[in-house]
Parts: C-alpha cells; structure tokens; sequence
C-alpha cells in the first residue's frame, strides 16, 4: 500500500457559501506539500474533509488508497493529524496523553514505550513531561500536538499551521522534524508563512477562493510573480488577490508588496 | 473496539481532575441523607428498610445525571478537542459509548458513597438484604437511562449550562410521565392505550416496581432498550454536529 494521500474534486457547501469548489491534488511519500492561502480561503475545511472530520458534498479522500468516508477507521489508522490550534485535553499530563493516543492507537506494553521515548526526543518534550497541558507554553502545546499526530509514525501527516505562534528556534526545530518524517510520509502542511516553502516544502499548492490556482515547486511559483523578479510574495499577492490590485506595486516593488500582504495577513489574523 | 478501555479510562479520570466532581457527590450523598431522615420519615416509621432512600433517588438523579453527563461531548466542542477524537482510528459509536460508561461509572460511585445508609440500616435492624441490593443496582440501571439522554443533550451544544438544563428537562419529562397527574390529565385526552404507553415509557413506573425488590424481564427490557436508544440519539447527534 503506497503511502499517499489522494484528493478528489473535493467540495463542500456551508449553507450559502461554496467553501471548497472541487479541490484535486496528490501527495506521494518523501513529498511535503506547502498549502498556502488567504485565511478564509478554505485551506482547513479541505483538510478536515482530507482527514474525514468532515464529510464533503462531493468528491471523496483517499488514505493510502482507503476512501475516508467509506473505511474511516482503516484509513485513519494510517493518517497523524494536528488540527488547527493544535487542541489537546488540557487536565492531562503530557505524558497521560501521548499513552492515551498510543492506546487508541492500539499500541501496548513495549511497543507503546517504545514509541514514546522516541517522540519524546524527537520533539524535545523531556522538560514539561509530567506537567498537565493546560500550564503549558503556546510551543510547547503545538509539539504536543505534533508529538501526538507523529506517535504512530503515520503514512499520511496532516498538519495545520504546526509553525503558528513558535519562535523562530521552535519553528526551525518543527521544520527540521518535518523534513525527517518526509522520508517515509507523505506530508501536507498548511502554513501561511511563506518562508516557510522553500524551508521544509517540496512542492507547493495555493488555494484561493475555495480553488486551486497554483501548483509547483517554490521557485516555479515564485516565477509567476508579475514583473521580472522572481518572488514567492509577489506572486502569492498576485493570483490570491487576482485583478484586484491593478494599480498596486508592480515589477521591482516584490519588496513592498511583501511588506503589504504581511501587514494584511497580521490585519486578518 | 480497542479504543473502548482507553476512552473509558481518560473520560473516568477527566471526572477527578476538577473538584466539581467531588462536589456533586457530597451533595448527592448529604441530600440523600436529607431525603432519607427527614422527609422520608426513615426513624418514625420503624421498619428497618431503605424504601425512603429509594423512593426519592430518581430526583436527585434528575439533578446529579446531567451534572455528570454535561460535560461529556460540550466540553470537547468547546476546546475542539472532538477534532482531535474523531479522527482517531474509532468508530463514533465506540466513543459515544465510552463516554457514557465511564459517566455510569462515576455514577455508581456516588451510589457506593450512600451505602453508608445501607450500613446503618443493617445496624439498626434486620432488613431484606436481596430487596436492598436489587434497588441499588435497579436505580443504578436508571441513572443509566438518566446519563444516555444527559450524553446526547451534551452533544448538542457546546455549552455545559445548556447541556445540563437541556438534559434535566427531558429527564424531568421521562419521570414525570408516570405520576397519576400526568396520566389523569393523559386520559381526559388520549385513548387508553397512548396512556397506557406513557406510563409504560416513564421511569418512575419502573422505579417503582424495583422498590419492592422486584425486577421483570420488562424492567430490564426498558433501561436497556432506553440506554441503546439514547445512545443511539447520541451518535447521530455527534455526526451532525461535531463540525459545526
């Protein structure tokens, strides 16, 4: 079974907004996938009907080949996920969790041990391990929640900002633990911090408007900015925005318009 | 189903973590011993039998069934937690059922803290022992009841206040369906037979018989054809709006 994650003209309705307008993509094992985009622009709701959180109107996820909505369990089995704002039960030791993940996860005795030390290390949590999750820092929750969604050591990992609200230390440290996954996963991220692509993605996916608009590596997104400078700021602000901005910075301005999306994306959030 | 243990013990656990829980059972214990001793007349009537206790237990499960059940699925509504639970390898129906035994668990605890009437009705005479155990685990199988329709309230809203008012109503309804002045006021109304299903669907009328130490298979095909229908409500409530 390849370690995969297939999504197929995906779309979701909430009452009168078409959310997600048939979303199609693929990701193999050894690829992380950057999924970028305005906020709003239906990044989490693909990823939740990807993981079978929710169910989409039309279309359908696979899980290494596993229809999401048919076998949810079976394909679930294969899938890590860290939902957005990385949610955990806060009355819990960070250790009570991660054994109660693994339980679920149908890991026991020295296989559970195992598989603790080694995420344990791996996401540096040694420090806070007897501590409840609710006294703990916005960083330190964030690994908890990747620590939780790498356990199982899944084919499949689905995480949803995993770099939000890190310093750059913890992000650099994330990214590096996302790079080591890659080599037996298949990995999406959605982030909308663009150094973040050419950082840990090896290809990457821009939604906009609840549709796909770009797809490819940094450099050759990075290329459709307007104007001769390469720049994956530009050219995000460029097919996001659409023909909105006609009048705005143009060629050589990458820099300003870097400045001005940033300061959108701090308005918005 | 390898999920069922571990669920139950997090969500039994998760009850010790604030101390609202111990709270609700001291009080479930103390008001026991209120209805026993002063409005259940227990010493004045010189029988040596705990029929006062039983007899005014199902309205303090009215009260401690959705202080147990409220938390269980508003709770991780609210922190978004359910996200995390249900795209774990588990089926909704395991989780759903997980929650509401570890809440029936907990609910027998707060039984086992009342024994202390048992104890000293034991100590002041010579009671039916049988008659004694087959109310406790009679009025155990009703909290059951009770805490099925508090879990499916629960998962109604992601508030607790409106989880607990909500399950309390449609445990208030279950109860009082059977007192005779709801079902005189049926009969006016309603031909024999609608009466005749209300009073068969309402707690109370089977709380009774249990009461006199006696259990029928009907008592027992109630609670636990009740128990799966909640249950029941509870997934499709679950499936409808954890994503809201």
């Amino acid at each position: 079974m390849p370690a995969s994650l297939r999504l197929e003209n995906l779309h979701k309705r909430f009452r009168a907004i078409h959310a997600v307008k048939g979303v199609s993509l693929s990701v193999e094992k050894g690829e992380v996938l950057g999924f970028l985009g305005p906020n709003g622009a239906g990044k989490s709701t693909t990823m939740k009907m990807a993981t079978g959180f929710l169910r989409p109107d039309a279309g359908r996820a696979l899980i290494c080949d596993i229809d999401v909505q048919l076998d949810p369990v079976g394909a679930r089995r294969h899938l890590g996920y860290l939902p957005e704002g990385a949610p955990a039960y806060g009355e819990m030791t960070v250790k009570g969790f991660l054994k109660f993940i693994g339980e679920v996860r149908g890991l026991k005795g020295a296989a559970l041990r195992q598989a603790l030390d080694k995420v344990v290390e791996r996401t540096r949590l040694e420090s806070v391990w007897g501590q409840t999750i609710e006294t703990l820092s916005k960083g330190y929750r964030r690994r908890v929640g990747l620590a939780q969604a790498i356990l199982h050591e899944p084919d499949v990992l689905i995480l949803d900002e995993p770099t939000d609200g890190l310093d750059p230390n913890q992000k650099h440290q994330v990214r590096q633990l996302i790079r080591e996954m890659a080599r037996d996963s298949a990995i999406i991220v959605s982030t909308h911090i663009l150094e973040e692509v050419p950082a840990v993605c090896t290809r990457a996916v821009i939604i906009a408007r609840g549709r796909i608009i770009a797809d490819g590596t940094a450099e050759e997104i990075a290329a459709m900015a307007p104007g001769d400078t390469p720049s994956l700021e530009a050219a995000f602000r460029h097919l996001t925005l659409g023909g909105e901005d006609k009048n705005q910075p143009r060629a050589g301005d990458a820099a300003q318009a870097a400045a001005e999306a940033e300061k959108e994306t701090a308005g918005e959030a | 189903m390898q999920a069922l243990w571990p669920l139950v013990k997090r969500e039994f656990t998760a009850y010790f973590a604030t101390p609202i829980a111990y709270v609700f059972v001291v009080i479930f214990a103390a008001l026991a011993g209120v209805f026993t001793f002063q409005i259940g007349v227990f010493y004045e009537r010189g029988i040596a039998d705990l029929i006062p206790f039983f007899q005014y237990l199902p309205w303090l499960f009215l009260v401690l069934a959705p202080a147990i059940s409220m938390r269980l699925w508003a709770e991780e509504r609210r922190t978004g937690t359910i996200e995390l639970l249900m795209t774990l390898p588990l089926t909704t129906t395991t989780a759903v059922i997980a929650k509401w035994l570890a809440g029936w668990l907990f609910m027998g605890l707060a039984l086992v803290a009342t024994m202390t009437l048992w104890i000293t009705v034991n100590w002041l005479g010579e009671p039916d022992n049988a008659v004694i155990a087959i109310s406790y685990l009679g009025s155990w199988a009703t909290a059951g009841v009770f805490l099925a329709m508090g879990a499916a309230a629960s998962a109604i809203t992601r508030n607790q206040v409106i989880a607990f008012i909500l399950a309390a109503l449609l445990i208030f309804i279950f109860l009082t369906a059977g007192t005779p002045i709801v079902l005189d006021a049926a009969r006016a109304v309603l031909p024999q037979a609608a009466v005749d299903a209300i009073a068969a669907l309402s707690a109370m009328t089977h709380f009774a018989s249990i009461n006199r130490g006696v259990v029928v298979l009907s008592d027992v095909v109630y609670w636990v054809s009740m128990i799966l229908f909640w249950l029941f409500v509870n997934v499709i409530v679950v499936e409808l709006k954890k994503a809201d």
